[in-house]
């Protein structure tokens, strides 16, 4: 049977008379690669703070893992796993001190860390590295880490918000194999990207325009509704009618 | 005569112990006129290069010339004639809109009325928001209006460091388009850009990973020099399909390019039927295999397997 772990009707947040995100609508299946796309400025960042339980909706209502993004904030935030390219790891901390860090900051114990520590730092071949500083590492490296520990703690659904940004085009594409490994677990993806050669990943997309979600369907699905030879067609369509230029 | 003319630099960062060598001996030249596109990863050492060309930086060795002038004898006249727009957002950030373009058209001993015509098409687009302040605008505003700035003192070269990294699609499109309009009014200009897609706006790129270059030609030569035969590959099942193509003892690269997978096989093989029974005993369904013509990322990641 089909589970859903993301639920959103409706979902609302206004600042002053400006509408962020208005009246958005969609479910999220357990195991989904979920792509969310939209230009700058289209509500995407919002959408996304609520749904990790970082910002109170103004209306509307929404579930993500069971668990209501009014009440339940902070089973939300133990349910989740995010990582973004702006942040992701310390910098000045180990390779290892940070997968121990983050570990212990979701609550795993002391053993269970010891074990899994091994097998990722052997499953992404960085062992040699394991004392090296995140900084002098490459930055798809930081990515590939960064992803694996957002989801050590094995949580529902997994948030990254342009993970792939400037990243070479070999990793990049090592990097989505983790998310097909991820979503082959079981774990939700959602996920956001400019590269429209990623939308194509998805499950399923979601566009939106204005903070509204325009489209939402398969790639293959958008790409015959909108007479399109690619996502990025599809995309520059429904974007280029856009009004909205904020960040 | 070259825009840009880059002669064995060298440049590495950190100390004994752990050297970084951002640019490994690189040359080349930019034409008079041309829209000249740097294109690679983070650390491919774009910036490096873009702080020696406009003198901010010191190379270890090699030489290099902007305009025929040396940058390191004669950096005071190339400032004047250089436009940079950082990849960081390097306005004012508690200056407005206008007071910042009227600040950097000062600074070049002229005004805003001397250039308008250069910069006219890009500004009307953020003038009604002239008396906003820079650090209030969206970030496809406050790209438009750093360009303004890098162009009020009509340079002759223009230098754009990532300008559409974080931007979304149509907002990368704007852009390029405008690049084509400055081009036509014969500024030469140097930009980067992690975006492959991109190469194609472009009359010369050079491929750039890990402080080399890889390749430098017209994007229509790079992907000639692709050599092998190319398919794409589709089933059911995308990341199975992926796993078994490339455990496929004919396969020699395989990489997922949006719908299809990018499949060149062993010994240039242009026989699909092999592969095609080899995924029906993998029980792959809806299986679609033709040829298809490589971009340029497909030519960058043979690049990177060679190099």
């Amino acid at each position: 049977m089909k589970e859903t772990v993301i639920k959103v009707d409706k979902l609302t947040k206004k600042f002053g008379d400006f509408i962020a995100t208005n009246q958005i609508s969609f479910e999220v299946e357990k195991g989904e690669i979920f792509g969310f796309l939209g230009a700058n400025g289209a509500g995407k960042t919002t959408a996304m703070r609520m749904l990790c339980g970082l910002l109170m909706p103004s209306s509307g209502s929404a579930s993500v893992a069971g668990f209501d993004v009014y009440k339940q904030t902070e089973h939300i935030k133990q349910s989740i796993g995010y990582m973004s390219q702006k942040f992701s790891l310390y910098e000045d901390l180990t390779v290892k001190e940070n997968i121990r860090f983050y570990a212990g900051i979701y609550g795993m114990s002391r053993q269970v860390i010891k074990e899994k520590m091994t097998s990722l730092l052997e499953q992404l071949q960085m062992t040699a590295e394991e004392n090296s500083l995140v900084k002098s590492l490459p930055l798809g490296w930081k990515q590939k880490l960064a992803f694996s520990v957002a989801i050590l703690h094995e949580p529902k659904i997994v948030f990254l918000d342009e993970p792939t940004g400037g990243v070479d085009p070999v990793t990049r594409r090592e990097f989505w194999n983790l998310i097909y490994e991820a979503a082959e677990k079981g774990i939700t993806v959602f996920v956001t990207t400019h590269y429209m050669d990623e939308a194509e990943y998805c499950n399923r997309v979601s566009i939106m325009v204005d903070g509204k979600i325009e489209a939402l369907d398969t790639p293959r699905n958008l790409k015959s509704a909108f007479n399109a030879g690619s996502m990025d067609e599809v995309f520059l369509q429904l974007a280029r009618g856009a009004k909205r230029k904020a960040d | 005569m070259n825009a840009v003319a880059v002669n064995n630099i060298v440049k590495t960062y950190g100390s004994k112990k752990e050297i970084v060598k951002a640019l490994d001996d690189i040359s080349f030249t930019v034409k008079k006129g041309e829209l000249f596109g740097i294109i690679g990863p983070d650390g491919a050492g774009k910036t490096s290069l873009f702080r020696i060309l406009t003198t901010l930086l010191l190379a270890d060795s090699g030489s290099a010339s902007v305009d025929e002038l040396d940058v390191l004898k004669e950096y005071k006249q190339i400032r004047n004639r250089v436009g940079y727009m950082p990849g960081k957002f390097s306005l004012y950030q508690d200056m407005t809109v206008e007071e910042n373009l009227e600040f950097f058209a000062s600074i070049f001993n002229t005004s805003i009325e001397a250039n308008y015509g250069l910069v006219k098409d890009i500004y009307v687009q953020i003038e009604p928001f002239k008396n906003r302040r820079a650090g209030k605008l969206s970030g496809g505003m406050k790209q438009k209006l750093a360009l303004c700035c890098a162009l009020i003192h009509k340079p002759s070269v223009l230098f754009l460091d990532e300008p559409t990294t974080g931007v979304d699609a149509v907002s990368r499109k704007e852009f390029w388009e405008m690049l084509t309009d400055l081009k036509k009014q014969g500024i030469s200009i140097l930009v980067s850009t992690p975006y492959m897609d991109e190469a194609a706006m472009c009359d010369r790129v050079a491929l750039m990973q890990s402080g080399k270059i890889m390749s430098i030609d017209t994007p229509g030569n790079i992907i000639g020099q692709f050599s092998k035969p190319l398919w794409a590959v589709r089933s059911k099942e995308m990341y199975r399909l992926l796993k078994d193509l490339k455990n496929y003892p004919n396969t020699e690269s395989c990489n997922s390019f949006g719908e299809y997978h990018h499949l060149v096989l062993k010994n240039e093989s242009r026989d699909e039927n092999e592969v095609l029974k080899y995924l029906q005993q993998h029980q792959h369904k809806n299986i679609d295999i033709k040829p298809v013509q490589p971009d340029i990322e497909d030519c960058f990641m043979q690049l990177m397997d060679t190099n």
